[in-house]
């Protein structure tokens, strides 16, 4: 699977957790706790999510792997091509 | 415009014996606890001993008028997309669009007492200014109080109690005003009689006086129906009228329960909100391995006096959403001696918010009549002596509590008639505990909280009122918290 794609993917995942907010002025290279009202509880429901929608399981000491988009593209496309 | 019904369900028994988790009680926080394990496909059944949901906020119907059981205001009111908010934290956990809470605000409220009435809104400068007004002297310690608030991590599972009237002296001198801060904070959700922890403090302030007050269109039904939504969307099994007559133990394990209907279901994980003490009591003596002493009995219950009437609120003279008044200078928020305590009371007009949708007409809002509600605080053992010694006595004290309802009224709404009453119902302590199964009728649960969910038994977790979030936001975001931290995260 290509970067873009997973990009996607984790993008559809936080349109469907963050419900309200806007997402087409994300900065890949900021922390996304920092553009958008993401809390602890919210990066929990984005591993959950890759979780029940790609069986990919993301263990609690690589939560700060996610912390922007382009970290998160970077530690999930291997996962994704596994 | 009128209120929507919720369908009755009728679904009893379990469809199979072994879950992933087990959830006690449809109130807010099990529906919400529920909601969050099933939406990532855990096997969750609700069981709930009552035929409908809701809990201590529930719904019910006389002579056709609907009405809810305790919803006065939903408290910790946001607007959309308001960041960092429980309620915004809330809807997105649960997937909740904004909207369909349906919310409208307060117009205003006030904290009455004799010799000053200090008002407040959902704006906070309002009641700067109200205290400006009043108490000069004050305005500037209480924005240090203010400061010291917003500061404050009142959601750390691990604060330690801390008095927060000796806290609120530290800023605060005027005792009146230490007392009119107070009143609403305690009577809105203190477990402990005449003070409160101060991490409960900053909840009760920040979703009080920060926050405010908001109310759903529709009443509770509005809110319970969207969470009943969810729980088919998340494949919840919801079975009604068969409660957990026992949590099986094993080597300090928990293995399941035995439902009231007869039936062993298995779980791993046990999410309870019927209660500290009430869910210890649920494990028979034999397996009990914890030799700490039972959680209290909580003493604070309440009588309220819900009137119809043929005019609104504010033709009666009185445009106040709440009003929280109390007699003398001194709030004595204790479960009183006698049936009531007249001396004080929270009067609601729930006519009384910004209504938006769906309504026309001067006063439109949810109701054709005028709603008023009238809470005392009561003493559950008088109450439930009351009852063993007869019908007749019982309901004279319940006629007491109607007298001493109209005069409040007659106070409060120089136009008032009572004459222009169509439908009155009154609850006492003995009704709560009966609808809701809380020992002693109790409203704000055990002072004994459990602050991290947890209790001596592997796999039994305590969500909701005693685990120390409460009211309907509160209770809500602890049933989440509680699926999150020993559900998801597979902690414990
Ligand atoms: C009169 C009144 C007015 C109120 N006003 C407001 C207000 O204006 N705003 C606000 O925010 N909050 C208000 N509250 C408080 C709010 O209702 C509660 O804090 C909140 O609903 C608590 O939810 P909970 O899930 O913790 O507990 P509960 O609602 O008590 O839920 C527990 C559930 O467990 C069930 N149960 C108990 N034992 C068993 C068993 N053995 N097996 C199966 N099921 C069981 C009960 O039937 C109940 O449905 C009010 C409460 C009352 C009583």
């Amino acid at each position: 699977m290509e970067q873009a794609e997973v990009r996607q993917k984790v993008l559809d995942i936080i349109e469907d957790v963050a419900l309200d907010e806007d997402l087409s002025n994300l900065d890949d290279s900021v922390a996304l706790r920092d553009q958008l009202d993401l809390d602890s509880m919210d990066f929990l429901d984005i591993v959950m999510e890759l979780k029940k929608r790609h069986k990919i399981e993301v263990p609690q000491e690589d939560y700060p792997q996610l912390a922007t988009m382009d970290s998160c593209v970077t530690y999930l496309t291997p996962k994704f091509n596994q | 415009m009128p209120i929507p019904n919720i369908p009755v369900e009728r679904s009893f028994d379990p469809q199979d014996t072994q879950y992933d988790a087990i959830v006690i009680g449809a109130g807010m926080s099990g529906m919400a606890a529920a909601i969050r394990l099933g939406m990532f496909d855990k096997k969750v059944l609700l069981l709930e001993k009552h035929i409908i949901s809701g809990g201590l906020n529930s719904y019910y119907s006389r002579s056709k008028i609907p009405f809810d059981v305790g919803l006065h205001a939903l408290t910790n009111f946001a607007q959309k997309k308001e960041r960092r908010r429980p309620l915004t934290k809330l809807l997105k956990q649960l997937r909740i669009p904004y909207e369909e809470f349906k919310l409208t605000e307060q117009f205003k409220s006030q904290i009455h007492f004799p010799e000053v009435k200090l008002g407040f809104t959902n704006d906070i400068d309002y009641f700067i200014q109200e205290i400006e007004n009043h108490f000069p002297h004050e305005k500037d310690n209480f924005l240090k109080l203010l400061e010291d608030i917003k500061g404050f991590n009142e959601v750390a599972l691990d604060n330690p109690y801390q008095s927060a009237k000796e806290k609120l002296a530290q800023f605060i001198r005027d005792p009146l005003l230490q007392e009119m801060i107070l009143c609403p904070l305690l009577i809105y959700g203190s477990a402990w009689e005449m003070d409160m922890d101060y991490s409960q403090f900053v909840i009760m302030f920040k979703s009080i006086y920060l926050e405010g007050f908001g109310r759903p269109e529709g009443g509770v039904r509005t809110i319970i129906q969207a969470l009943i939504n969810k729980m088919k969307e998340a494949n919840v099994e919801v079975c009604y009228r068969n409660g957990v007559s026992e949590i099986i133990v094993d080597n300090n394990q928990v293995k399941g329960v035995i439902t009231s209907r007869g039936q062993t279901i298995t779980a791993p994980l046990i999410l309870s909100s019927a209660g500290l003490p009430e869910t210890l009591g649920l494990i028979p003596t034999e397996t009990k391995t914890s030799t700490s002493p039972t959680p209290k009995t909580g003493k604070m219950s309440f009588t309220e006096a819900i009137y119809i009437t043929k005019k609104k609120p504010q033709l009666y003279g009185n445009d106040q959403t709440i009003v929280f008044y109390n007699n003398s200078e001194k709030y004595n928020y204790r479960c009183p001696d006698q049936f009531i305590d007249p001396q004080s009371a929270v009067l609601c007009f729930p006519n009384n918010f910004k209504y938006q949708n769906n309504h026309q007409g001067p006063f439109a809002d949810d109701f054709d009549q005028g709603v008023l509600r009238i809470t005392m605080m009561a003493n559950y053992d008088k109450w439930n002596e009351a009852k063993s010694i007869g019908r007749e006595f019982y309901l004279s004290e319940k006629e007491k509590v109607n007298q001493k309802s109209l005069e409040l009224l007659s106070r409060h709404l120089p136009h008032f008639d009572p004459s222009e009453i169509t439908f009155k119902d009154i609850f006492t302590p003995t009704t709560v505990e009966r609808y809701t199964g809380h020992f002693g009728g109790c409203v704000y649960g055990s002072p004994d909280k459990t602050r991290d969910g947890s209790t001596a038994y592997k796999g039994l977790v305590i969500c909701g009122t005693d685990q120390g979030f409460l009211g309907i936001i509160g209770s809500m975001l602890s049933g989440i918290s509680m699926a999150n931290l020993y559900g998801l995260m597979g902690q414990q």
